[in-house]
């Protein structure tokens, strides 16, 4: 039997950048592939070419030992090769239907467009109603739509972009059956993501990237996750390093008995929650996504405020009743979730991004003008400190990919030094290298003082990073206890709403 | 009962240019376009119908100059903010200026030289004092109604419908699919121009038989706010577009004096399309849940990242 895709010696040169250097691997039928590397390592390009969006300068692709050029996309689907992307190519206000519909070469009457959809579904356990307008479907259910879209057309391969980046535990235990069961069928699956313990569970062979380069090609089941990230930052990964014996100082933010409103969004509201995070400290706020997470951090950064001053205090003094900005001069600086257009406005440039934060607490404000040699300098910072793939301070933040984007966005926050920091997913779409850096500076300004709040959906991530951990489930948060007395099965069972030992803990 | 069914008429008659142009700018915003051009090739459209007709006698040539008028103009339009990418709201104010000059000029020989008015197509039925609500009309009304129907056909039903819609919706995602984003919008835009140029030709064949300055007389923002109105769906639109000619009948008919009419001042019902139009944005804004059903890419220049 032929293998199902072949590469040999595949080149891409960007302006300034070699993408892809003879790069060479081969993918068996029925074999989930994990394709490895750090933001930058050449991924997004080798699958783009695979699937005909861009075409390679030098090298051969051959698709069940025959060499072909892949024209386009169509050409692809054509020869059987489907795709999942990160960001769905979805159109809100239309239904599931006409969104399969439109990604469809051939033209299907709808009546059986449907029923071949059906079909799909019931076979992969796919569930999903065909006339739902996408806009009222979760992100999981989007992703089915993808999903179910590349199947109709039979592929051989499919190619996976981060799938799991914004599912839940639950959902991501669907698809990886629904992935399994299609190896199994003899359909090869094409996998990218940053998630090693993923790839582990889920692959057969995994080809590890870096700088372009393919470093290695290895069976993760024989590796274990530190190896595979040691070889795609390509030193070894630094551990945390914290101080030995360190005491936690002063309590510093106070949260009594916070609650909020339903704010009309998707999201739960907060319920009565209340915590103390210590000079020193840094609290995890594990939990499940969609559990009153965004709306914590809102009623913390003053996005949305109480009625009760102090429900919130920060060294005894109430800031429950302040806004954002004045919150800020307390010296509680928050990140959001949400990078693009939350943390930062897309089409403003990096400095301009930082004198929408920083410019009280740095002076980058006079009598109304902006002092843009201020502004320049610290981005200027943030950018070296952090190693941010920017131009300069004056690109926008919208040219930044998300992994950069995200570290430029930590380090704008940290390098503040506020006294109190709330992040909310801070490594989300960073690569192990990075995120790591991102962990360690968190561990830094807790070690000068600060209290951190660090809310995330990454077990590991907290475990690793926090000092005390809460567990927050339809918007009521566990009491806090150090992060050692926990066990990772009781914390499961908190994210999932079992409640038995918040009382006497 | 006399006066009702002459006003019912006559609603009917200034209903119909809107309700060609504003289905024509219908699908152009569908598309994601907006091409706040439209009086400006009603314009256009209304001096290329005037002179056809003037010369040759012609009428359905009249009619097709005029929607050829329209398309040239539009494509203008097209050019600037599909190719070049072009700011839309400000290229759509500068081709209804254009168009507004540009008629002007072209037509400065032809004032009060008249032309004839397009005949009923029933001429028999026409003349009955009761059946000439239904029948008593020329070409171009039942042109638009029968484009209500094609359109929500078209919207609704077909693949290419269905493409449009995508393309306005979330242009970047139809462009990675692999749907032609700029090509699409032209056909969409020069559609739109068609429309607009033989709603305008209507205004010298079936309202006014002469060539006048200016003769569209804002009607083309009214189907610009009309298609807002109906919140870009083709049904809504022809009911809105009856209504809104109810309205500015009624603002003549104020006008003229007499009757209970006057009893409101005619600017006031000038203005009800614009406050109705309001009234309804505002509405559909405070229903949270339900989406706007506004095309998600409407004026947004459409900029592909590679």
């Amino acid at each position: 039997m032929p293998n199902r895709l072949e590469l040999t010696g595949i080149t891409k040169q960007f302006p300034g950048v070699l993408a892809n250097d003879h790069v060479s691997f081969v993918v068996k039928p029925g074999e989930i592939h994990a394709l490895l590397g750090e933001n930058g390592a050449g991924k997004s390009t080798l699958v783009k070419m695979i699937y005909g969006i861009m075409q390679p300068d030098a090298g051969e692709i051959r698709w069940n030992g025959e060499p072909v050029v892949v024209a386009n996309p169509k050409a692809a689907r054509k020869l059987g090769i489907g795709m999942v992307f990160q960001h769905f190519s979805l159109f809100e206000a239309l239904t599931v239907l006409e969104n399969i519909a439109l990604g469809m070469d051939a033209k299907i009457p709808s009546r059986e467009l449907e029923s071949r959809i059906r079909e799909v579904m019931e076979t992969y356990g796919l569930a999903l109603d065909p006339h739902r307008t996408v806009a009222t479907l979760s992100v999981g259910e989007r992703q089915r739509i993808e999903i179910v879209r590349a199947l109709l057309l039979n592929p051989q391969l499919l190619i996976m972009d981060e799938p799991t980046s914004v599912l839940t535990p639950q959902e991501v235990e669907q698809l990886f059956t629904v992935l399994r069961k299609l190896a199994a069928e003899g359909c090869s699956i094409l996998y990218i993501s940053h998630k090693l313990h993923e790839i582990k569970a889920l692959c057969d062979t995994a080809t590890i990237l870096r700088g372009g380069k393919l470093v290695d090609t290895c069976d993760p089941k024989e590796e274990t996750s530190r190896s595979m990230a040691e070889k795609m930052i390509g030193t070894g990964l630094k551990d945390i390093v914290r101080a030995e014996g360190r005491a936690f100082g002063q309590p510093k933010l106070v949260v009594n008995r916070l609650s909020t409103g339903k704010t009309g969004h998707f999201d739960v509201p907060v319920d009565n929650v209340s915590f103390t995070v210590r000079a020193g400290e840094i609290l995890g706020v594990a939990g499940v996504a969609g559990n009153g997470q965004n709306a914590l951090l809102d009623a913390l950064s003053g996005e949305l405020i109480g009625d009760d001053r102090e429900a919130i205090t920060i060294d005894g003094h109430g800031i429950g009743l302040m806004n954002t900005t004045e919150r800020r001069r307390q010296g509680l600086c928050a990140v959001p979730e949400e990078r693009n257009g939350h943390a930062a406005v897309g089409d403003f440039t990096l400095s301009d991004n930082s004198v929408l934060t920083a410019r009280d607490r740095l002076g980058m404000v006079m009598m109304g003008l902006i002092n843009s040699g201020a502004a320049k300098t610290y981005t200027g910072k943030v950018i070296a400190d952090f190693a941010v793939k920017a131009l300069g301070p004056a690109s926008t933040a919208g040219s930044l990919s998300g992994g950069n984007l995200q570290k430029y966005i930590m380090g704008r926050e940290i390098l503040q030094k506020p006294s109190v920091l709330v992040v909310s997913q801070p490594t989300w779409g960073v690569d192990a290298g990075a995120a790591a850096a991102i962990h360690q500076a968190l561990v830094d300004l807790a070690a000068a003082g600060s209290a951190i709040v660090v809310i995330s959906q990454d077990l590991d991530e907290l475990r690793a990073l926090c000092d005390t951990l809460a567990v927050i489930n339809m918007g009521r948060l566990s009491a806090a206890r150090p992060v050692k007395d926990f066990s990772v099965e009781e914390i499961g069972l908190l994210m999932g709403g079992v409640h038995g030992s918040m009382e006497t803990a | 009962m006399d006066l009702t069914i002459a006003i019912l008429v006559t609603v009917v008659g200034a209903s119909t240019p809107i309700l060609i142009a504003a289905l024509g700018e219908l699908v152009v915003e569908r598309s994601g376009v907006l091409n706040l051009g439209v009086e400006g090739m009603m314009l256009l459209g209304a001096i290329a119908g005037f002179v056809v007709q003037f010369h040759t006698g012609n009428h359905y040539l009249a009619l097709i100059c005029g929607a050829a008028a329209g398309m040239a103009a539009s494509l203008i339009f097209g050019f600037l903010t599909l190719s070049l990418s072009a700011n839309q709201t400000a290229t759509g104010l500068a081709l209804t200026i254009f168009g507004t000059g540009f008629s002007a000029l072209a037509g400065a020989s032809y004032s009060a030289r008249p032309v004839t008015l397009m005949s009923p197509i029933f001429p028999e039925l026409a003349a009955h004092p009761v059946l000439r609500v239904i029948f008593g009309y020329s070409f171009p009304a039942y042109f638009a109604i029968f484009m209500v129907f094609a359109i929500w056909f078209f919207l609704k039903r077909t693949r290419a419908g269905l493409i449009l819609r995508a393309v306005g919706e979330n242009d970047l995602s139809a462009h990675s699919i692999g749907y032609s984003v700029v090509k699409v919008r032209y056909f969409a835009v020069m559609f739109g121009g068609a429309m607009a140029g033989i709603a305008g030709a209507c205004f010298p064949l079936t309202l006014t038989p002469q060539w006048a300055e200016g003769m569209t007389a804002g009607r083309g923002w009214i189907a610009v706010a009309l298609v807002v109105f109906a919140s870009w769906r083709p049904f809504r639109l022809l009911g809105g577009a009856y209504l809104f000619g109810l309205v500015m009948t009624m603002e003549l008919y104020a006008k003229a004096g007499g009757g209970p009419l006057s009893a409101i001042p005619s600017e006031l019902w000038a203005a009800l399309p614009y406050i109705a139009t309001i009234v309804v944005l505002v509405l559909i804004s405070l229903r949270r849940d339900a989406s706007t059903n506004a095309p998600a890419c409407l004026g947004k220049p459409f900029m592909p990242s590679n």
